[in-house]
């Protein structure tokens, strides 16, 4: 589903990530772990077409994001392609970055309406039922800034969600929310992997959610993937020296 | 007839200046918010050539003084075979250089959106069209409100400046009754007392706008 094929990333000088290479099956799931400055949101930004790799290819769904073949040779995409490729992308951001001036049924509408083209009548139904799944059914009328970060957090979720992204990006959806609010949005996302449709990248420092939803963990350290396996062999037994020190680092500080 | 005790007895000729004076008001400042939109989005252009054009206007407008602009549409565009009423001049003047004063206010208010909501709208899949339209421009209005009010009241005042181009607007019309009559003291308080409550519901309808439309954010 997603292909990432020795994708580098470069901020002037500062190289964020190197080489990455890296694929995902459709409906997987897979949790990126690293700690800060490690490259892990760079990696799904790119996905998200929000940073332009250096070097590399990144392919979603069988097609190329940031390029696109003309007679034979990889050219960059232009704005009509990225849409294109990008249709299949969804993304929750740390900070939710719900619209301020909306409130929240339209915060869910406003791009099925107008990007894909739904009627105000169909987008809403489906907004609502989305959001009575997160738990927010009663909050249409609100706006964002008279919720909760938890509630608004799930806002986003449902956003992203009926946009029906093949593969869904999580980036740090938990850092930004008081302790007692992370529970809730884990909760959700936990809903998201149980009914196993969508494809999932989670970047997140939870290291207990990540072990119980996700079929793959990649450690990423200095802008490498260090190490990559099933949760248990990660956590379990972990081989690299570097994923070792990151695990026993995340354990003493919990 | 009645007569009007005085200082009233001056309101009538006054009252005359006042609609001069509203209507270049209204169209002045309509011309303005176009213009400064136009010059604000300019300044944001993708390509150099209209970010630099649309900065000259803005400079050109901004550095040179309201008056010698009405003087020079006044007394120089007929040498260019180009003639307007006094009153198209006023309008034209205003608009151009109030609107170049907006333009920076539209600029800020844009930029001053966050960066992450333009990302919001990219993760959505929205047109860079949508996303200003439906995302960063409502925002932006909200934050260009109350500087625009601002510069609403400054261009009601500015208007004084067309008496100097011969249309007949409320300051106009206190010097010539100055002239006539020579009661400066009552001229001059009314004419004051008048531009303020001309600027003052302005104040009051502007703040009521900006709170309703603020409803719901904090």
């Amino acid at each position: 589903m997603v292909r990432f094929h020795r994708v580098s990333k470069s901020f002037g000088d500062l190289e964020v990530l190197r080489d990455i290479n890296l694929e995902i099956a459709p409906s997987e799931i897979v949790a990126i772990i690293g700690s800060s400055g490690s490259g892990k949101t760079t990696l799904v930004r790119m996905l998200m077409t929000l940073e332009k790799p250096t070097s590399g290819t990144i392919e979603v769904d069988g097609e190329l994001l940031w390029h696109k073949k003309e007679n034979g040779r990889l050219v960059p995409a232009d704005e009509k392609h990225l849409r294109k490729v990008r249709s299949k992308v969804g993304m929750v951001f740390q900070q939710f970055n719900l619209f301020p001036h909306m409130k929240i049924l339209r915060n869910v509408t406003e791009a099925p309406i107008h990007v894909l083209g739904l009627s105000r009548e169909e987008a809403e139904q489906e907004a609502i039922s989305m959001l009575e799944k997160v738990g927010l059914g009663d909050k249409l009328d609100a706006y964002p800034s008279q919720l909760s970060g938890g509630q608004q957090q799930r806002v986003a979720i449902a956003r992203a969600l009926v946009m029906h992204p093949k593969v869904m990006l999580f980036d740090e959806v938990t850092s930004a929310l008081d302790p007692e609010l992370v529970g809730e949005v884990l909760q959700v996302l936990k809903e998201i992997a149980a009914e196993g449709k969508t494809t999932m990248l989670i970047v997140t420092h939870e290291m207990d959610f990540a072990r119980e939803v996700a079929d793959r963990i990649v450690f990423i350290d200095g802008g490498r993937i260090l190490e990559e396996g099933p949760p248990e062999q990660l956590f379990g037994n972990p081989r690299n020296q570097r994923t070792r020190e990151f695990l026993s680092r995340f354990r003493r500080t919990i | 007839m009645i007569a009007i005790p005085p200082p009233f007895d001056l309101l009538p000729t006054l009252w005359r200046g006042v609609g001069v004076t509203v209507q270049l008001t209204l169209f002045g400042s309509a011309l303005a918010f176009g213009v400064a939109l136009i010059i604000g989005f300019g300044r944001l252009s993708r390509f150099r050539l209209i970010r630099l054009l649309a900065t000259v206007y803005m400079e050109l407008f901004r550095g040179t003084t309201l008056l010698v602009q009405l003087f020079w549409a006044y007394f120089v565009l007929p040498h260019f075979g180009v003639e307007f009423t006094e009153m198209q001049i006023g309008v034209l003047v205003l608009g151009l250089n109030y609107g170049a004063y907006g333009s920076e206010i539209v600029r800020g208010s844009i930029l001053a959106v966050p960066n992450t909501q333009i990302e919001a709208g990219i993760a959505l899949n929205m047109s860079p069209w949508q996303i200003m339209r439906r995302i960063i421009l409502p925002q932006a209005l909200l934050m260009m409100l109350p500087p625009f009010g601002n510069l609403l009241i400054e261009l009601l005042k500015g208007t004084a400046l067309v008496s100097m181009i011969t249309l007949a607007d409320l300051t106009f019309q206190g010097t010539l009754m100055r002239v006539s009559t020579l009661r400066s003291l009552e001229i001059f308080s009314l004419v004051l007392i008048i531009y303020f409550l001309l600027a003052y519901p302005l104040t009051l309808a502007l703040r009521l706008f900006e709170r309703k439309m603020a409803e719901g954010r904090s």
